[in-house]
């Protein structure tokens, strides 16, 4: 068996195909012959250029699902799709928070198991194999599926580099969604942006993060402080998250954002796998931190063994002097 | 206001890991606790059932061997009572198959909200909650960082890229809980030794009336090819602050020309 049809599930935002959308588009041309986009949205014609410019035939889409939420009837749109005979031998779903809604809805109602934490994808003796890191990224395992497809797989984001083909507009084909009973019953009253000065964490050059060993809340200041300097994105720890320091959306690790700046800082950081696994993609890693054993040391090109609040008032202060 | 919180038991996290050698599927043969980010769901439905003037916490888990210590730790901080699914043909379920254990367990009760993590801390597989959600023909809201019941519906702020949206969905509805949306209380001594005798309802997969083909190994066609060392990464310099650490970095940042 070999692969020939791949769907991508296709997010956007106001128009525009997000990057794990375009990544995965990358993904699904090197490893099957026909790519096909499946998204939702107002308006499906604006995304067709950049859908097939990146490798999409087609698109196919639901329409507007608002006020609802997508999971339920994309995913229900697809699985009719499949069980109408329209079956691609995988699916590819990035892990963000509608995409995991997504598989998860498509892989109960179509009774396929779900593969997660994709961090690769290979076709090994024409059989779509995953890769997933484990133990903080210590490990590759590899695993694939047994029984019959379309294989459903959910990708963590970085894992492929976007690429265009030069393609004409995907072919937009509106699809059925069909009765969805209760589950499509939640409807989004308000959507809240919330502003973040800098650029984007999951997008950014430079990401300084903040651990336990800040001690206190307050100190997390200085980790925006720096950041800031470096025209990066600060970060964290799912330590100071549970504490309730700073929101989830600045978790780095296994259960936050997957980052691979340029250029990445940890600040009071252990080196805890389930944050490693999301920050050691980095181009180049700076750890400071009290604690000369710390995991973090064992991946930082540059370790700094010292205290948070001593080494970091300093070199805020440095670096504001040469601007 | 009836809660089901979906709780996991797993290996203590600041344990290391290990495969098993023969499945290449992650050893639970220790003592499991409660996962931590189920913590958060049960203080959520604790506070969500007061607040509604009643109703009770329901605890539904699937565990190996009987396990009840990560049940009992969420007895203790106030919930009413638990469904254990215990049973050797659940060995190796992937999240499908851990998904259809929930939901039918959860049909038993009829909870007005079903509670659950976004992920657990061990598999992080992130998808049984939706999956539980489809089999149950429920409505979803995943990933909420603050969640309020009134007028039989559930009020959520969803975590989303670009903020948070404000969702609101009639009841029964399953919900997901980031960490850190409530501060999870600290069983009390009161509440440790009341746990003791609270009822914990074992049941085997037949009691749910699932087939067992659906559900452990079999059910989730799947399998570990191989594990392999991952590319390391080589430690670089570590410099011992005396003062002077900032001096290091800056020269660094340099180089890199990030400055």
């Amino acid at each position: 068996m070999g692969v020939d049809k791949i769907w991508v599930l296709a997010e956007s935002v106001e128009g525009v195909p997000t990057a794990t959308t375009l990544e995965l588009l990358a993904a699904a041309r090197s490893l099957g012959s026909t790519v096909e986009a499946f998204t939702w949205g107002p308006d499906t014609e604006s995304l067709a250029p950049v859908l097939g410019a990146h490798g999409a035939t087609r698109a196919y889409t639901v329409g507007d699902v608002s006020p609802g939420l997508p999971g339920a009837p994309v995913a229900a749109a697809m699985a009719a799709q499949v069980q109408a005979g329209n079956a691609p031998d995988m699916v590819l779903v990035a892990t963000t928070y509608d995409g995991r809604d997504v598989a998860g809805r498509l892989s109960a109602r179509l009774d396929r198991p779900v593969l997660t934490n994709v961090v690769n994808l290979t076709v090994e003796d024409g059989v779509p194999t995953s890769h997933h890191a484990i133990f903080g990224g210590t490990q590759v395992a590899k695993a694939r599926f047994t029984g019959p497809g379309p294989a459903i797989f959910v990708v963590r984001a970085k894992s492929f580099v976007p690429e265009e083909t030069g393609g004409g507009p995907a072919e937009v084909v509106t699809v059925e969604v069909p009765d969805l009973g209760r589950a499509n019953d939640a409807r989004v009253l308000e959507r809240h942006v919330e502003e973040r000065a800098g650029p984007k964490l999951d997008e950014a050059d430079v990401v300084v993060s903040g651990g336990r060993g800040l001690g206190q809340p307050d100190n997390y200041a200085m980790v925006e402080e720096l950041a800031r300097l470096l025209h990066g994105a600060p970060g964290a720890s799912r330590a100071i998250v549970d504490a309730g320091w700073v929101p989830y959306a600045y978790q780095v690790g296994q259960t936050g954002k997957t980052v691979k700046p340029t250029l990445y800082v940890a600040c009071g950081i252990s080196g805890a796998t389930q944050h490693m696994v999301g920050m050691k993609g980095a181009k180049n890693i700076i750890a400071i931190n009290k604690d000369q054993e710390a995991p973090i040391f064992g991946i930082a090109d540059l370790g700094v063994v010292g205290d948070v609040h001593k080494v970091l008032p300093r070199l805020i202060d440095a670096l504001k002097a040469r601007s | 206001m009836n809660v089901a919180v979906c709780v996991k038991q797993i290996p203590d996290p600041a344990a290391p890991g290990e495969l098993d050698p023969s499945t290449l599927t992650l050893k639970r043969d220790g003592k499991l606790i409660l996962d931590d980010s189920d913590s958060y769901g049960v203080e959520m439905a604790l506070q969500l059932a007061d607040q509604a003037g009643g109703g009770e916490v329901t605890l539904v888990s699937m565990a190996p061997r009987g396990e009840t210590g990560g049940l009992r730790t969420a007895l203790a901080m106030g919930a009413a009572k638990a469904i254990l699914v215990s049973d050797d043909a659940l060995a190796g379920s992937d999240a499908l198959g851990t998904a259809k254990v929930l939901a039918a367990a959860i049909k038993r009760i009829s909870p007005d909200l079903v509670v659950a993590a976004t992920e657990s801390t061990d598999g992080y597989t992130g998808t049984t909650p939706a999956q539980v959600a489809e089999l149950l023909g429920m409505p979803s809201v995943t990933f909420a960082n603050k969640i309020e019941v009134a007028d039989g519906a559930v009020r959520v702020h969803r975590q989303t890229e670009a903020g948070y949206d404000e969702v609101e969905c009639p009841l029964p509805a399953l919900v997901t809980v980031t960490a850190g949306v409530v501060e999870p209380r600290y069983p009390s001594f009161k509440g440790i030794m009341a746990a003791k005798s609270k009822p914990i309802e074992e049941l085997k997969v037949a009691d749910l009336g699932l087939d067992p083909t659906q559900v452990g190994a079999a059910g989730a066609r799947q399998e570990m090819v191989s594990v392999e060392e991952a590319e390391e990464r080589q430690a670089g310099e570590v410099v011992v602050d005396e003062g002077d650490a900032h001096e290091r970095i800056i020269a660094f940042l340099e180089q890199l020309k990030v400055i």
